[in-house]
């Protein structure tokens, strides 16, 4: 089989500020089984991209191995992608982004490419300070070879035979929070309305902002007796705190709401809005966050929302005093001191 | 005993191989450098030769300098002077030096143990004594003895103090007191020779002309200064002995070529990486990106990096691999050298993969082949492996000096940008447009007509997600007239004509080259003249199977055990194998032209004079 295009009939569809409809946002016709998360994190994808009117070939795709990294053919088709090798995407995201900063790097992964094979390239792309939107679609389990765990599994959480997972579950939000990243969410498919905020935010994060989204497998972690799918989600999904993105443009500045909510602007541009759900939750108090996250809730309530946000840390290109042009943009002979220089660089050697 | 007295007898002029025994982390790296680049600056021709251990500090290490007038580029395989200044190995030491040799020692300390030989003149200097009471601190005088031994080797030799001194001056620049104490330790030496062995040696250095228009150079600097001449701005690289020094060499020339001294913003990014996994990752992301992107590596980092490698040859992305090879296998012997990894390079990656290969022989050759690899990999937009080793790379090496062409532009391949993509229909990234098996790409960020999905699974020539046989095979079998039509863009094989009609030949390959043109000479001598290729590329040229067919036998040189250069040529040409007569030398040192002589002459009927 090949690809399918999708059909772009858009006559009647809105606009965003570019005048580009929806469809100039999507891909070819995703191949994941009906009813699949990774599906609705896409759509949430290119709503984000619409709405905020970025151009297409802004963006670069980047994706590792499995169901979720296949996702990035299904959404900007307008867009460059590289779909590596397994749990490799942050190194290639790293050269890409090193080479031409200009572009909105969107990372695709898996609990599988990022918590077990490409854990340790995950890591060290946080404590680089990478600037990227890094999507982790976790479901628990690894679909395209037949529904054994993955390292997200919880305990007790059991297969399809019902079989249990007795290893401790790596979280990714901890992980991120613990390597310094500055910007940690978590999400649900089944969420449209949170998770497009959090991708727009995150879009316009400068640094490196991960967005755990629970994102159930339909065939093989959907059972009863699984942590992942898509019953339970809904049954313990909690958001700890709302987030709303209003983009630069539309910004409006004013007093903080009666009922506490804190406004963050953006370095990218654009503001957010958080209303806490929770008493007392601060999207800006890092220990707090690692202690929300890794107390056990009485009730197995799973966390969501922007869990922490910090746009203090300067990304890859601070650190590394890259230039503003992009490298990829330097002519040769800006590059290369020539036969001058050569006599001048030989002197030492002679 | 006469047959001794006429070696002692016979003076060597600028023709003999002086080796200093030390003890790592000693600090003897500067004064032995300084001893070779002495000789350098008199005009002599030099080979130096750092054999050291993987060790930060305590074992052993030799620096072997070779002093030929004749200039050969070669180790000579015998030792005409040793100092042994390392306890631990002096029995040795000792044993190695040729009959009528000499062996300067520390005679500071009685040594019961000491180990004499007849027909090796054993020189005391009480290097330690000298320095301890001349000089302070503790780690000074650990220093300054290796100064010290500088100074007796030249009183001995006849090293001009000049000369010394000039260079002592570079090294310290305006440190006047450090100009002084170093000079105050290698007059010590020199005044204790001449005060206590006036009598001259048979070893003598005199100025002569022959290394003007020449440096001293090691091949990862060099290969590093290719990367800046190329446009390189992307390198990624996980440390690994013996290539640590490219990326080194690479920033060091960055830093004072590539700041911008208003800004501070540099115009190159090099990130040290986790592993090589993600070094090569990082690498292929900036190719695939549209920059010069590259990694520095050695075998162990080009294992970890395989399934990258056959990614970015499967999705056509440029880069450049640059393997100083050590030996292996497994972690091997990192700090000895070898030519371990021809075939690992040439196929590197699961599936079906060719890659294009350049083989330097020296430094000069590192700098040239390291822009000449840019142009390539961007060409064919593919990986492409430098391929050198811990001898070319660590190892200071007299050379030509390097030449630029300012005319020189860069070979970016085929890209449509945004004005290209206005003009055409559509893209697809990978038709054969030209009917050349190179397809057009385009960079991100430019033209949403450019935009294309680069994977690693089975696609068609649209560049779309294919399971379909007969769509697949199609973008592989293109592949193949890609790579095979590399075979006469990289480098050319180097040729030596026998000056008398011969059938038998040497072929080899990088760093042997000096070893074999010596052994060219001696074999000449002998009355069994050999011609001579040195192959410098992958795919093999279409010459070096006629140059094979030319000859009744053809002797493989080359660095491993398993004769790998031997079994491309039997793998990629139609030589008849029983023809390829393999020679080889994997001991992990700098190859060495008396074994090969040898293996030539157990094959040879001498020729009528």
């Amino acid at each position: 089989m090949t690809s399918m295009p999708k059909p772009k009939l858009d006559k009647h569809l809105p606009r965003n500020k570019l005048g580009l409809t929806i469809r100039n946002y999507e891909g070819v016709m995703s191949t994941l089984c009906a009813g699949c998360g990774h599906d609705s994190v896409t759509a949430s994808l290119v709503q984000a991209f619409w709405e905020l009117g970025l151009a297409p070939e802004s963006a670069a795709k980047v994706s590792g191995i499995g169901c979720s990294s296949k996702t990035t053919a299904y959404f900007m088709g307008q867009s460059h992608g590289i779909n590596t090798v397994h749990g490799r995407m942050p190194s290639v995201a790293t050269g890409a982004n090193a080479v031409n900063g200009d572009l909105h790097y969107i990372g695709i992964s898996g609990d599988g490419d990022s918590l077990s094979i490409g854990f340790g390239q995950f890591a060290h792309a946080i404590r680089r300070n990478l600037n990227m939107l890094y999507v982790i679609e976790n479901n628990g389990v690894y679909g395209l070879t037949k529904g054994q765990f993955s390292a997200s599994a919880d305990v007790g959480s059991t297969t399809k035979k019902g079989i249990a997972n007795e290893q401790t579950p790596i979280d990714p939000c901890v992980q991120a929070l613990t390597l310094g990243a500055g910007f940690v969410a978590r999400g649900f498919s089944g969420d449209k309305a949170q998770l497009v905020p959090l991708i727009k935010a995150a879009l316009m994060h400068k640094g490196f902002a991960l967005i755990d989204v629970i994102s159930p497998c339909v065939t093989f972690n959907d059972h009863k007796g699984s942590t992942k799918s898509y019953a339970h989600t809904y049954k313990y999904y909690h958001p700890l705190i709302h987030t709303d993105f209003v983009a630069e443009a539309d910004a409006i500045i004013g007093e903080h709401d009666e009922d506490g909510a804190l406004e963050v602007t953006l370095h990218d541009g654009g503001q957010l809005k958080f209303k806490q759900t929770d008493a007392g939750y601060d999207p800006r108090d890092k220990a707090q966050a690692v202690e929300t996250l890794m107390t056990p809730s009485s009730n197995g309530e799973i966390r969501t929302g922007l869990l922490y946000l910090n746009e203090d840390s300067p990304d890859m290109h601070g650190s590394n005093q890259l230039p503003a042009r992009p490298l990829n943009q330097f002519a040769h002979e800006e590059l290369c001191p020539g036969s001058a220089g050569l006599e001048k660089l030989l002197r030492r050697y002679g | 005993m006469n047959a001794l007295a006429d070696i002692r007898a016979a003076v060597r002029v600028n023709d003999f191989v002086l080796k200093i025994a030390n003890v790592n982390g000693t600090g003897s790296a500067s004064a032995n450098g300084l001893l070779m680049k002495a000789i350098f600056r008199m005009g002599v021709p030099v080979v130096g030769k750092n054999l050291f251990p993987s060790n930060i500090q305590g074992l052993p290490t030799w620096y072997e300098i070779r002093l030929t007038k004749d200039s050969y580029a070669a180790r000579a395989g015998e030792t005409h002077f040793m100092v042994a200044m390392n306890a631990e190995t002096y029995a040795q030491d000792i044993e190695e030096v040729a009959p009528g040799g000499y062996l300067l020692y520390d005679n500071t300390w009685p040594r019961p143990e000491l180990h004499e030989r007849a027909e090796v003149t054993a020189i005391g200097v009480p290097l330690a004594r000298m320095c301890n009471a001349e000089f302070d601190n503790a780690r000074t005088r650990v220093l300054m003895k290796n100064m010290a031994y500088v100074g007796a080797v030249a009183g001995l030799t006849g090293l001009d103090l000049d000369v010394i001194r000039s260079m002592v001056e570079e090294m310290f620049g305006t440190k006047a007191h450090l100009i002084e104490a170093n000079m105050k330790a290698i007059q010590l030496g020199l005044d204790y020779v001449t005060e206590h062995y006036p009598d001259p040696i048979s070893l003598k250095v005199e100025a002569m002309d022959k290394t003007a228009g020449h440096i001293m150079i090691d091949g990862n600097t060099a290969a590093a200064l290719g990367c800046v001449y190329a446009g390189a701005t992307f390198g990624a690289w996980y440390p690994i002995t013996p290539s640590t020094s490219l990326m080194d060499g690479f920033k060091s020339f960055c830093e004072k070529l590539r700041i911008d001294p208003e800004t501070g913003e540099k115009k190159f990014c090099i990130i040290q990486a986790e592993d090589e996994l993600a070094s090569v990752g990082m690498a292929v992301g900036a190719g695939w990106n549209g920059a010069r992107a590259f990694t520095p590596t050695s075998g162990p980092g080009i294992s970890l990096m395989s399934e990258f490698i056959g990614f970015a040859y499967y999705g056509e992305v440029p880069l450049v691999l640059f393997d100083v090879q050590r030996a292996g296998p497994s972690t091997g012997l990192p700090t000895r050298t070898q030519q371990c990894d021809l075939t690992l390079a040439a196929y590197a990656s699961h599936g079906d993969t060719k890659h294009i290969c350049v083989y330097p022989a020296d430094p000069k050759e590192c700098f040239e082949m390291a822009v000449a690899s840019f142009d390539l990999a961007e060409r064919f937009q593919t990986p492409v492996f430098f391929m050198t080793d811990l001898d070319i790379g660590m190892n200071d090496w007299m050379v030509p000096e390097f030449e630029w062409d300012d005319s020189y532009q860069p070979d970016r391949g085929k890209v449509l940008h945004a004005e290209d993509l206005e003009k055409i229909e559509k893209f697809y990234r990978y038709e054969d447009r030209d009917g050349d098996g190179v397809p057009y790409r385009t960079l991100p960020g430019e033209h949403p007509k450019g935009a294309y999905f680069t994977r690693g699974s089975g696609h068609n020539w649209k560049g779309g997600y294919t399971e379909d046989g007969a769509e697949y095979q199609e973008v592989l079998d293109r592949l193949t007239r890609k790579w095979e039509s590399a075979a006469d863009v990289v480098p050319g094989p180097v040729v030596v004509e026998a000056e008398r009609e011969t059938r038998d030949a040497i072929i080899s390959i990088g760093g042997c080259d000096g070893a074999v043109r010596e052994a060219l000479d001696r074999l000449n001598e002998a009355n069994c003249p050999v011609n001579y290729l040195r192959v410098r590329g992958f795919p093999f040229s279409a010459e070096i199977e006629a140059f094979i067919e030319a000859h009744d036998r053809v002797f493989v040189v080359e660095q491993n055990r398993d004769a790998q250069l031997r079994s491309l040529l039997i793998n990629e040409t139609s030589a008849d194998k029983e023809k390829l007569i393999p020679l080889l030398d994997y001991a992990g040192m700098p190859a060495n032209p008396s074994f090969i002589t040898a293996g030539i002459l157990a094959h040879c009927q001498p020729q009528e004079a």
